[in-house]
């Protein structure tokens, strides 16, 4: 395999990458919602839209931004202040988002992304760092997209573990009533921070339906959401690791489209199951955990009620 | 400020007027957001409806909608009264149908009654084998089954296009990639206009009922999703219990799967599972985990598929309407389960008169 | 109202649902002065207490803090006023070290200064005597350990007014002691310390002023020298009462169960049990103390079947039972019953009704697929009779019971299988003193009936008074066991903390 198809599963991975530190940070706050899916649907649709109508690349990703941030918020009131079942909750959100998606995207089937928009999402290379042989070209050579996944990565790994706020956030999903008793506000810290994972993972809805086809499709996001749920598992909740897991699934994304060139009689729609069946290898190798600190955040899924006896 | 506090029980006509409140507000919401979209929601509803029960036929057509509907949302029951969360529904209506396709392509030359009863059993076993993978790594890793049964659901599909495309492809069909047509011994009878999938449902509905309430299988079943602690200290085999719910519950939604080859599709293809396993989720949590309502809010779904079909055709609204009413409907009725438990005051102020000499 | 008045609380009511915790209550405390709250379980201590630091907020009524009137819509508020609770479920993050829990919630700057903040934490530490190291994980903590990290954060916030909630329930008399010093260190401080409690030695030993609640009002508040351990139990029970246990004699007790170099590794895959041996008489109650965590839950879920060991025996007249489940043991016909620790979570299915409790033991003797209900409907009712339960009915869920209702339902479907053998883990946590000496009784009259009781207990003086011997484990070893007619408290205390063993 060459440097390209690595460079390929990066690009490939990075809406997974997106979905999977929102949900990451939404799962830090021991809230375990399964509207990934949706909401990257909802972004993808938006997204695409106000690109459309605005020729505006900035205000496209505002527009998928908006979007996932408003699923998230849906199911924060659920979630949060309603304190319904979290893993219905965010089914009922992919089940809604898939319906919103498909009906706002009905007019837009076939439409392929403005010019303007294609020529800002062009590749960019950064000076010295492109130029390192073999990985220059596989992580340096991108769009601009790309590189905010990056700097996402990191800049989630030094709010969750060096900063204050970090301590508190992962406190909450730890043990809310601890952190309640601490002086934390639970509520605020919940909400604040699924929304900003629905918000994360409406951009990696937008960057499949804008950058990586780009052309309006309907379910363009065929499963990606439910993998990044997947890789959260997998990467025990660290973003460091979520990035390798998110490139690795990149690249079984198209890993397809290589062996057909490599001339192997493989049926194409059994290579499709590859990043499916993969997923399922991932949840399994992901789920036997020694440290602690590998574990789900303790609290994950149960709603926090002050005043419980 | 307001003011949260639990509630103690209400009865169960005020649980009642609760949901119906919900589910009100979830149309009314639809409705607004309808509007908003740019089409008029009175309209879109009177057609939805009157293309749901507006004729005989339509009627027909939406019960054969509620069929899979009633039977997949038993096999999901099942699966959540275990707090077993079974998104894998559209995978086992696949692998269901897919063995039964199986009878049905292979054992054509059996007479109709033993073939369709094959069919059933070769469904029930495929749809229960795509659910025991699952639920096998569930107990022996302690594995998501969540995301699991929801990647089985897309192998399912890869598998059967893959069928499609290549070693079940219809020779006859001029190069159109599709599976044989079933010879008619492999298609169900009709009954008063409506395959007789409706009896099936009927007589599950029925099974499920008495078995999730007076068998001990049942019991130990709503045991495990209350407790795993209860359950071991009680002598019950988890994995035994873990295993054969997911099994009656992939076995149900394959049997669904059968009846919509059999019945409907008359072949199988990929669009048979139609999204029934999705919706099942919503029928079933609405029903409360009880098999009788699962009748009734699998036929009020049914109406909103039909009618969302309807819309399509007749005013060029894309269906996907009504899949974005039913996530309403799912929200609202998941944020009135608050109220039921909890009670919201406003608190006042008290004011206490300061005797500060005491 | 005098100036050294930190709290005053007034009038304060609060509901839960149904449930009257607190009605009309009123307390203050000064600064330099440890008061107690007396009451039993159930009297309202925790609620008020919890009132005061944000974590409830009252329905009526007006607390001052410094004179001044406050309303708490959260725990923040009570923290930046000064005023800290170290709960008696302890509230730390277990992935977190003890810096990482006390900085918790603080305000400060963007990043952690780690080295700071220790020489901060340090100060404090030695300031009051307390010793911690500050990176060490909580998971890796002794409860001891624990509660210093509690009281440390608490005082790190720099609190004046500290409430600790039954902060003796989990230590040894040496490390209450200790503590003690600890609470008076603070005092001599300025601090006001408000200690929970439902002993009434404690109350003497370290309060200036003591304030006994009773049933969710608070009865009297005395000067702790001007009142009397009788007095004060009078006050807290409602009557004259005595509150000594009567052990019940039994003669011809035969060893019933035996257990032998048995050595359990738990799902943290740390040696819970290391060589445990003992035996257990019928018509006997055997104790076991030791400090939470020492493997009490270990032993009975390895009795029970729950769990597998590594090494040894368990011989239940004669046959050797380890290693049997739960299903097998009760198809040998043995007849062995059980009170987990966690009653809801374990012992029962909280959201059914009581009958389907019952048939929780019974059904896996049923013959056929169905569930025959009609014979455990009238058990279920014989045993509401008989336990005197407390309920609407026997269609009612159990977790709607009162915490001692829940317990007879419990132990009420557990004796009645008339067993050879019973478990019992903290059988009356949470209850109220009726309550815990309907349960005794209940345990005495197994024992008249020639049942071998193993009973798991955390008040020394209730298992001195109630039990034959006393087996002491610490750290999953058996560092003694004891004849209840000729042990002290202290000798048992150092036994818990594996200070010294017995021959």
């Amino acid at each position: 395999m060459d440097a390209s198809f690595f460079a390929a599963a990066v690009v490939a991975g990075t809406p997974l990458l997106f979905a999977t530190l929102g949900e990451i940070i939404t799962e830090k706050a021991g809230n375990l919602n399964l509207g990934v899916e949706g909401m990257m649907l909802m972004g993808a649709v938006i997204g695409f839209f106000v690109g459309l109508m605005t020729n505006s690349p900035i205000l496209a990703l505002f527009g998928a931004a908006i979007a996932g941030g408003m699923g998230a918020s849906i199911f924060a009131f659920l979630t949060v202040s309603l304190r319904a079942n979290q893993v219905v909750s965010g089914l009922a959100l992919t089940i809604f988002g898939a319906g919103f998606s498909s009906f706002m995207g009905n007019k837009l089937i076939g439409q392929v992304v403005p010019v303007n928009i294609k020529d800002f999402f062009k590749p960019v290379h950064i000076p010295l760092l492109s130029d390192i042989p073999f990985l220059g070209q596989i992580f340096f050579q991108h769009d601009v997209f790309v590189y905010f996944g990056f700097i996402s990565v990191i800049a989630l790994g030094f709010y969750l573990y060096s900063t204050r706020k970090g301590l508190n956030l992962r406190a909450v999903g730890e043990n809310a009533a601890a952190a309640d008793a601490s002086g934390i506000n639970i509520g605020l810290y919940k909400y604040i921070h699924i929304v900003l994972g629905g918000i994360l993972c409406g951009l990696g809805g937008a960057y499949l339906s804008l950058v990586y086809i780009p052309a309006w499709q309907d379910n363009v996001v065929a499963g990606r959401g439910w993998i990044a749920v997947a890789l959260v598992i997998f990467a025990s909740w660290n973003p460091y690791k979520a990035i390798f897991g998110a490139f690795l699934f990149g690249g079984m994304d198209i890993i397809g489209f290589r062996i057909q060139r490599l001339d192997i009689h493989i049926s194409q729609y059994l290579i499709d199951m590859l990043p499916y069946v993969a997923t399922i290898v991932a949840l399994i190798l992901g789920t036997n955990k020694n440290r602690k600190e590998n574990h789900p955040p303790k609290d994950l899924g149960v709603p926090y009620f002050r005043e419980e006896r | 400020m307001l003011k949260i506090i639990k509630r103690d029980d209400l009865s169960k006509r005020q649980i009642l007027k609760v949901r119906i409140t919900a589910i009100v507000l979830a149309i009314v919401f639809s409705g607004l957001f309808i509007a908003i979209l740019g089409y008029n929601p009175f309209k879109v509803f009177y057609n939805m409806f009157l293309g749901a029960i507006g004729t005989k036929i339509r009627i027909e057509q939406t019960l054969t909608i509620a069929i899979p509907l009633v039977i997949t949302s038993l096999g999901i029951l099942v699966a959540f009264k275990m707090k077993f969360w079974n998104i894998g529904g559209e995978g086992q209506i696949l692998m269901g149908g897919f063995a039964a396709s199986y009878a049905a392509l292979n054992f054509d030359f059996l007479p109709k009654p033993i073939l369709l009863l094959t069919m059933g059993i070769f469904a029930i076993v495929g749809g229960g084998v795509w659910a025991f993978i699952p639920a096998f790594f569930k107990i022996r890793f302690g594995t998501n089954e969540t995301i699991f049964t929801l990647m089985m659901n897309y192998i399912a599909i890869k598998w059967i296009t893959y069928l499609q495309f290549g070693p079940w492809r219809d020779p006859n069909a001029m190069g159109f990639p599709k599976i044989p047509m079933f010879t008619s011994n492999a298609i169900l009878p009709k009954l008063l206009g409506v395959h007789i999938g409706w009896i099936v449902a009927l007589i599950m509905t029925a099974l499920i009922y008495v078995f999730m309430n007076h068998t001990k299988k049942g019991y130990e079943i709503a045991v495990v999703g209350e407790s795993i602690d209860t359950a071991k200290y009680a002598g019950m085999n988890i994995k035994v219990v873990v295993v054969f719910a997911m099994i009656v519950s992939g076995g149900l939604c394959g049997l669904a799967g059968m009846i919509q080859a059999s019945g409907v599709e008359r072949t199988l293809a990929v669009s048979l599972s139609g999204g029934y396993g999705f919706t099942a989720i919503i029928t079933t949590w609405l029903s409360g985990l009880s098999a009788p309502l699962v009748l009734l809010t699998s036929f009020a779904f049914a109406i909103m598929i039909q009618g969302g079909n309807f819309i399509q055709t007749a005013l060029q609204i894309p269906q996907s309407a009504a899949d974005m009413i039913q996530g309403m409907i799912l929200f609202f009725v998941l944020g009135s389960e608050f109220f039921i438990q909890y009670k919201v005051q406003i608190n006042k102020r008290s004011q206490v008169a300061g005797d500060r000499n005491e | 109202m005098q100036a050294d008045i930190a709290v005053e609380m007034r009038n304060i009511s609060k509901n839960f649902g149904s449930i009257k915790a607190n009605e009309n209550m009123n307390f203050n405390v000064r600064y330099g002065e440890v008061h107690a709250l007396l009451g039993e379980n159930g009297a309202g201590k925790s609620t008020l207490m919890n009132m005061l630091s944000g974590i409830y907020s009252p329905d009526s009524g007006s607390i001052f803090v410094h004179g001044k009137e406050v309303r708490f819509m959260s725990p923040k508020e009570p923290i930046q006023m000064g005023i800290g609770m170290i709960h008696q479920h302890f509230k730390l993050i277990d992935i977190y070290t003890a810096l990482e829990n006390i900085i918790l919630g603080e305000k400060g700057s963007f990043f952690i200064n780690k080295q700071e903040i220790s020489k901060e934490i340090k100060g404090i530490s030695d300031q009051f005597g307390l010793g911690i190291q500050q990176n060490k994980k909580v998971y890796d903590m002794s409860v001891g350990e624990k509660q210093t990290l509690e009281i440390i954060k608490v005082l790190f916030r720099g609190a004046k007014i500290l409430i600790l909630d039954e902060p003796t329930a989990v230590l040894t008399p040496q490390e209450i002691k200790k503590l003690f010093e600890i609470v008076n260190n603070m005092k001599a401080a300025g601090c006001a310390v408000i200690i929970i409690t439902h002993k009434l030695n404690e109350v003497m030993e370290i309060s200036d002023r003591v304030t006994v609640l009773r049933k969710g009002q608070s009865i009297m508040t005395y000067e702790t020298s001007q009142t009397t351990m009788k007095e004060l139990t009078e006050k807290m029970v409602g009557k004259s009462i005595d509150l000594s246990i009567k052990r019940a004699e039994t003669k011809g007790n035969v060893e019933i169960l035996k257990v032998d170099h048995l050595t359990v590794v738990n799902k943290e895959k740390i040696n819970a049990l290391k060589d445990v041996s003992f035996n257990l008489k019928s018509g006997e109650i055997l104790g076991v103390a030791g400090i939470a965590g020492s493997g009490q839950k270990e032993l009975c879920e390895t009795i029970a079947g729950l769990c597998t060991a590594q090494k040894g025996k368990i011989i239940f007249q004669g046959d050797n039972i380890l290693g049997k489940s739960p299903r097998a043991i009760i198809r040998l016909g043995i007849r062995m019953g059980f009170i987990p620790e966690d009653r809801l979570g374990m012992g029962l299915v909280a959201s059914m009704d009581i009958v389907h409790n019952i048939i929780l033991k019974d059904y896996q003797g049923q013959k056929g697929i169905f569930l025959k209900r009609k014979h455990i409907i009238k058990k279920a009712e014989n045993i509401v009779k008989r336990l005197d339960i407390n309920t609407p009915g026997i269609y009612h869920p159990v977790r709607k019971l009162s915490g001692g209702n829940i317990q007879k339902v419990l132990l009420g479907r557990e004796i009645d299988s008339n067993p050879k053998v019973l478990i019992t883990a903290y059988p009356v946590r949470g209850l109220d003193i009726g309550a815990s000496f309907k349960i005794y009784d209940l345990l005495n009259e197994q024992k008249r009936n020639g049942v071998g009781v193993l009973f798991i207990g955390e008040d020394l003086d209730i298992l001195i008074d109630l039990c034959d011997r006393i087996m002491v484990l610490c750290d999953g070893s058996v560092t003694g066991i004891v004849n209840t007619k000729e042990a002290s408290k202290e000798d048992i205390g150092l036994l818990m903390a594996g200070e010294y063993k017995v021959q």
